[in-house]
């Protein structure tokens, strides 16, 4: 796998700042969708809505786009489904992946301390299982809880901000920039809004803005709107910043700072990796072998992400793929086939040439 | 909350209302404790739950009675703590007779008046009345009208002796705890699950829990909102909890007590410095137009002999009215008390209303509600904006109630004409809460200082400033008066320093709240404590409980010590009234002898070297006093407390498990269905709450209950809630695009099984009628409601959120929910039954115009409404219905045991007959 960001790789971090991410326990969000709001807010990003009810639960805006940054799924379970979560997330951890140390003793030069050598590499992948210190995570080890009847699972889902970042590596104006923090912005003034990037991203998070109102709808095709209220970067790609803006002031990210429960963190990605492989080893041994972790695998087709989460089930229940494939992955074996068919094309044209002189 | 070892989350869905403060029950459940939801529905609270227990919406006090049940037949009280710091030991009047005797009704129960006469509840009292004055507040009917049991907020009502008699054996039958064993002993986990719907299994995991979690070593907490107060018998369930609470040893204490969950931002403070019709600051009472004098006035408040800092009531009175009038206010005029307005009955909300709708009032301003929407019976309160001669809307926004009379739905039905209707309405506009500076008082009584972050958009003013300007304009306008009634208006101190903007600086608001010496060395000066006000004109302040806030001249409103950089008690984040401690009655947090009950859960204790209570908070009680003091009675208020009197503002020093006065629909809580309900009462004859308060009219039709002819046409209940998304009746929040894409439309919650009954279709329409209205909405089918057995039969609910209104200017809009809700209110507080109703539910549209009213009457017909259905206060058919309710004792008890059994009989024909 060589993406065309060789920088992405933590080996070759080379920045003064250690890279930044979250780490979203969806354990414990409340589905309050304040960081859905403070994002926009602090971002400036329109309203999306036909302010008509989805059909998808306490889910009315759908997903994440070009204006909505974060996004709150709201995924209702029955007791079979919540079996088979937790028989899953408990046959995850039997695969007999690597037993490594405490997150402790691993070093930021070795991230792979949160891979499991998953075959599959999915970012779906438990990394559950290699919380070491912890985590006994032997299931046998584990109590039986009494399988609820019903649950209502609650996550807020942002962009990855990969480690080999498929939007970053296509986009063909250099708009996409990963930063000193780790992080991939756009650059607004850069971006032709060609939408290269929004079929590179694995996730379907990035995406080019429309033209949406913020206003009431009483007020449309009313007075023409001032200055301050006119969507933002009309045309061109869209997806969160990390707060890019704030966290050069060494302010925390919107949605974050909302949070009223925390299940939404953000620090170095470093340590938000040990406190969600803490946090995933705590729920085993109370029995919710449910829980798993997304985004923390370093070997997965992204290279792990930088928002990392914390899940209940099979990343499919929450919308997000199972196993993500950064687009430039398949690049040098492409390069390496074109190459070969030249070759081959030239040898046959060569052969060509000289029988036709025969002739 | 974040030290318990168990919440039982009930009456509240705290996830979705109260986000901010559900931090402290995730870092509870961090630390391990179980979360419980006892609600409804499955919630977002729910989901984040260890358990979520359905319940059938108003029988929670079947549920909380059978858990006093299980502590009690369990013996799992808590000995030392009962025996100690509640009222359990002590006699009861020997007329007292309860529930168990009269077939669900308490002594004293007047049928003409619809009321309690209080005395047979008492003490038992050689000298019952005698002298104390407090003998004019026995009567039911005049409390509820005052609503009266809402005055004592932060106390008891006074009780005539603080040392009553008590048997410390408890062997007595007329001792607390023997009345308290014997009313709660019919509720049993098999009523609980007639009743409730709440199955033996699930009763026996929340008993476990709760009481697995409170002794000496763990606590216990309960949480609840609007999901208790909002019925008819409201104060009973929070009672209920409180009895369950003290046996269990759960207040004063880390982790313990029950969280009242305040709405607003600053609702706690809205009490603290009313904006209700029956209370002046501190819990003060409104005084009554039969108190002529201060002296009277303060008679009815308690006794100079009482124990306790109720019995310092004319220090706080006296502060109050010399923070208001100033030099006005003199030792020979009475310190102008003759300057307040006095009650003569209830003036509360809905009382307004009717007299509304009887050409009554000229004008009403709206301050940050909008009844039009968030009101019971929307129509009428639309209706009855109309016979107003002006109307004065403050608010962010132009809100339905300031727009009914041009697209509201009386306008579409036809029954209101805008050329016809003559209110002048005004709108103001108002500055948000970022728009201004001030204070948040919330739910912990914690008083936080908000800064003023941008300068109020065009006309938009703060409160502050558009009352101070409003009142100045009518001291100009009113100078020249000789008139007596404007002196009071005059007379005012309406002095505030203005700030660079021209508005009344806040700070000085605070300032005169927290009260100042008017004379001698330090005049001038900031109080720093309660205990230095004095009733003879030489300190003023205007609420005595927030006197100190601004000790020294410094707003602690505004301290901002990080939680990091301080204990865990935070004392430097904010100030909490009274004297900046964090929890009340904190003397309990210790044993008799002032040591802490356990290492894990010590607060405050008796230092003996010092001879002073210390801690991690600041001591609840008079800091010197030693634990063995026994002083003498005569002394009065806190120089009488004992030593192990940890609840210093009741009149005996104890927590009360049962209540001899202050309530005005029991001394003990007792379960009664709600207005509207599917069942008859499981445990009683008597069906609902005779004391409550109802408005027999025709535009407030009530649905027969309990398997009564008619009762099938509204066979299912609905209950109305509010969503995280959307700020209550919307007024800020659906006029926000962010806000409102997240809820766009309205809708009702439920259960797969009534879909299919009903032929609902997910997300599709549906009609839901009520004796009062018939709205739209969609409809979201989800396995988060469920349906209930309850008495034999299957209960379907359904889920309501109330934000949307029909109107023209908001970013979202839809029909109300609260169209659907009939008035009738609880007795002691004068609050609306928002939670419970009757209703049918079918597919598609509602029909327009002049139809939809067509449709409301075909229902009242087909049921066979009146104005008298469901408003009978006697249900007991075996009852006589003219009995004297001032029978001699004896007698009455004979003939209240054989009307039980009478009953009995009557309530199983009914069963059998459904």
């Amino acid at each position: 796998m060589t993406p065309t960001d060789r920088f992405a790789d933590d080996s070759h971090w080379d920045h003064p700042h250690e890279r930044r991410g979250f780490f979203t326990d969806t354990s414990i969000c409340i589905g309050c969708k304040a960081c859905e709001v403070a994002c926009k807010e602090w971002n400036r990003n329109p309203a999306d809505s036909d302010y008509e009810l989805l059909g998808s639960s306490y889910d009315n805006t759908g997903g994440l786009g070009a204006d909505t940054w974060r996004h709150v799924a709201f995924i209702e379970q029955s007791r079979d489904r919540i079996e088979q979560a937790r028989e899953s997330g408990r046959a995850l951890v039997d695969l007999g992946m690597p037993r490594v140390g405490p997150p402790a003793a691993s070093s930021s030069a070795e991230p792979a301390s949160g891979g499991c050598g998953c075959s599959s590499g999915g970012g779906g992948c438990g990394s559950a299982a290699t919380t070491g210190g912890a985590s006994t995570a032997q299931d046998g080890d584990s109590p039986v809880l009494d399988t609820p009847d019903f649950r209502w699972l609650m996550s807020s889902d942002v962009c990855k901000h990969c480690t080999h970042a498929g939007c970053l590596d296509v986009c063909p104006t250099g708009a996409l920039l990963r930063t000193e923090y780790g992080t991939v912005v756009v650059q607004e003034d850069i971006c032709n809004g060609c939408g290269t990037c929004v079929a590179g991203c694995p996730f379907g998070v990035i995406e080019r803005r429309d033209d949406g109102l913020v206003e009431p709808k009483t007020q449309r095709g009313a007075a023409p709107m001032p200055d301050t209220v006119k969507v933002p970067q009309d045309g061109i790609a869209q997806k969160c910043t990390l707060c890019y803006d704030r966290m050069k002031d060494d302010q925390t990210p919107a949605c974050a700072q909302a949070c009223p429960t925390t299940s939404i963190k953000y620090g170095e990605r470093e340590t938000m990796l040990e406190s969600a492989q803490k946090r995933v080893a705590q729920l085993h041994e109370q029995g919710k072998t449910e829980a798993r972790l997304y985004g923390a695998n370093p070997k997965d087709g992204v290279g792990g992400t930088g928002s990392i989460f914390l899940l209940l089930d099979e990343p499919e229940v929450y919308g997000l793929p199972p196993d993500p494939r950064v687009p430039t992955a398949d690049l040098p074996r492409m390069f390496k086939r074109a190459g070969m068919a030249m070759v081959g094309m030239l040898a046959l044209g060569a052969v060509a040439f000289t029988a036709g002189d025969r002739s | 909350m974040a030290n318990a070892d168990c919440i039982v989350i009930q009456g509240s869905n705290m996830a979705e209302c109260h986000p901010v403060g559900f931090q402290w029950v995730s870092e509870a459940k961090a630390r391990g404790a179980k979360i419980i939801h006892v609600d409804p529905r499955f919630t977002r609270t729910s989901a984040v739950a260890d358990k979520h227990v359905p319940i059938r919406a108003g029988s929670d006090i079947a549920l909380l009675g059978a858990l006093i049940n299980y502590v009690l037949t369990h013996d799992l009280w808590f000995h030392d703590y009962v025996m100690s710091y509640t009222n359990a030991a002590t006699i009861i009047n020997e007329d007292f007779e309860d529930t168990e005797d009269l077939g669900g009704i308490f002594s004293g129960y007047d049928v003409e008046k619809g009321a309690y006469d209080l005395s047979s509840w008492a003490y038992d009292d050689e000298d019952d009345g005698a002298g104390d004055g407090t003998d004019k507040h026995e009567q039911g009917d005049e409390e509820r009208e005052e609503a009266g049991g809402d005055k004592f907020g932060s106390g008891g009502a006074p009780t005539g002796a603080s040392e009553p008699r008590c048997d410390e054996t408890l062997q007595d039958p007329r001792t607390v705890f023997q009345i308290l064993k014997r009313h709660f002993s019919r509720y049993t986990p098999e009523k609980v699950e007639e009743v409730c719907g709440i199955s033996a299994a699930d009763f026996e995991y929340l008993a476990r829990a709760v009481t697995e979690n409170s002794g000496r070593e763990r606590t216990t907490c309960f949480a609840y909102a609007v999901g208790w107060t909002h019925h008819t018998l409201g104060a009973q369930f929070i009672r209920t909890a409180a009895i369950l609470q003290l046996l269990l040893g759960n207040v004063g204490r880390p982790g313990g007590g029950v969280m009242a969950l305040r709405g607003h931002a600053s609702i706690q403070g809205s009490t603290d410095i009313p904006t209700l019709f029956n209370l002046l600051p501190g819990y003060l009472p409104m005084p009554s137009v039969e108190s002529d004098s201060l002296t009277e006035y303060l008679g009815t408040i308690g006794s100079k002999t009482q124990k306790g800092y109720w019995a310092d009531a004319d220090a706080y009175t006296v502060n109050l009215l010399k923070a208001w009038w100033g030099d006005a206010a003199r030792d020979d005029n009475d310190w102008a008390y003759h300057y307040m307005p006095r009650i003569n009955g209830p003036h509360g909300t809905y009382q307004t209303l009717m007299a509304m709708l009887e050409d009554k009032v000229d004008g009403y301003f709206l301050l940050g509600q909008n009844p039009a929407v968030g009101s019971s019976n929307g129509r009428m309160q639309r209706t009855a904006m109309s016979h107003l001669k002006w109307l004065v809307v403050r608010d962010l926004n132009m809100i339905e109630s300031a727009t009914w009379w041009k697209d509201g739905p009386e306008i579409e039905s036809g029954e209101l004409k805008t050329e016809d209707i003559q209110t002048e309405v005004f709108f103001m506009p108002a500055a948000t809460h970022v728009e201004k500076s001030g204070s948040f008082t919330q739910t912990q009584r914690l008083v936080q200082w908000r800064h003023q972050a941008v300068s109020p958009p065009g006309d938009a003013q703060s409160e502050l400033d558009f009352f101070y300007d409003l009142g100045r304009r009518l001291r100009t306008r009113l100078a020249e008066s000789t008139d007596p009634r404007d002196r009071p208006l005059l007379d005012l101190t309406w002095d505030y320093p203005l700030t660079p903007e021209g508005e009344p600086d806040p700070e000085s608001v605070l300032a005169e709240i927290n009260g100042r010496f008017e004379t001698g060395p330090d005049a001038g000066k900031p109080l720093s404590s309660y205990t230095q006000m004095k009733a003879d004109g030489s300190t003023s302040g205007g609420c005595w409980i927030y006197t100190g806030i601004y000790a020294d001249g410094v707003n602690h409103a505004a301290d901002r010590v990080p939680g990091r950089e301080q204990d865990e008690i935070a004392s430097k984040w904010a100030w909490a009234w009274p004297a900046n401690r964090r929890i009340l009655y904190n003397r309990a947090s210790a044993d008799p002898q002032g040591k802490p009950w356990s290492e894990r859960k010590k607060l405050v204790w008796w230092d003996e070297e010092s001879g002073r209570w210390t801690g991690k908070d600041v001591p609840d009680f008079p800091v010197d006093k030693d634990p063995g003091a026994r002083p003498d009675p005569e002394l009065g208020g806190a120089a009488s407390l004992h030593g192990d009197d940890p609840f210093i503002m009741q009149a005996d020093g104890k927590g009360w498990l049962y209540a001899p006065k202050g309530l005005v629909d029991g001394p003990m809580p007792t379960h009664y269905e709600p207005q509207e309900s599917p069942v008859a009462n499981a445990l009683y004859p008597q069906q609902q709450n005779p004391a409550r308060v109802m408005f027999p009219r025709k535009d407030n039709l009530s649905a027969p209950s309990a398997g009564a002819p008619g009762s099938e046409v509204y066979p299912y209940v609905f209950t109305t809630y509010r969503l995280t998304e959307h700020h209550t009746a919307g007024g800020m929040s659906r006029w926000l695009p962010y806000l409102s894409e997240l809820q766009p439309e309205a809708f009702c919650e439920i259960s797969p099984e009534l879909a299919e009954q009903q032929g609902l279709e997910p997300f599709g329409w549906a009609t839901i009628i009520s004796p009062r209205s018939a709205i739209e909405v969609k409809v979201l089918v989800t396995d988060r409601m469920t349906p209930l057995r309850v008495g034999g039969q299957t209960v379907h609910q359904i889920g309501l959120p109330y934000h949307w209104a029909v109107g023209k200017d908001a970013v979202v809009s839809g029909d109300a929910a609260n169209d659907l809700l009939g008035i009738t209110l609880d007795p002691n507080v004068q609050i609306q039954n928002f939670k419970t109703g009757s209703c049918d539910i079918r597919p598609g549209r509602r029909p327009r115009g002049a139809e939809r009213i067509a449709l409301i009457e075909e229902y009242q017909e087909r049921a066979g409404l009146t104005v008298r259905t469901g408003n009978e206060r006697i249900t007991d058919p075996q009852r006589e219905l003219n009995e004297d309710p001032k029978r001699p004792h004896g007698e009455g008890q004979s003939a209240g045991r054989s009307t039980a059994r009478g009953a009995g009989t009557a309530v199983r024909e009914r069963e059998e007959d459904e």
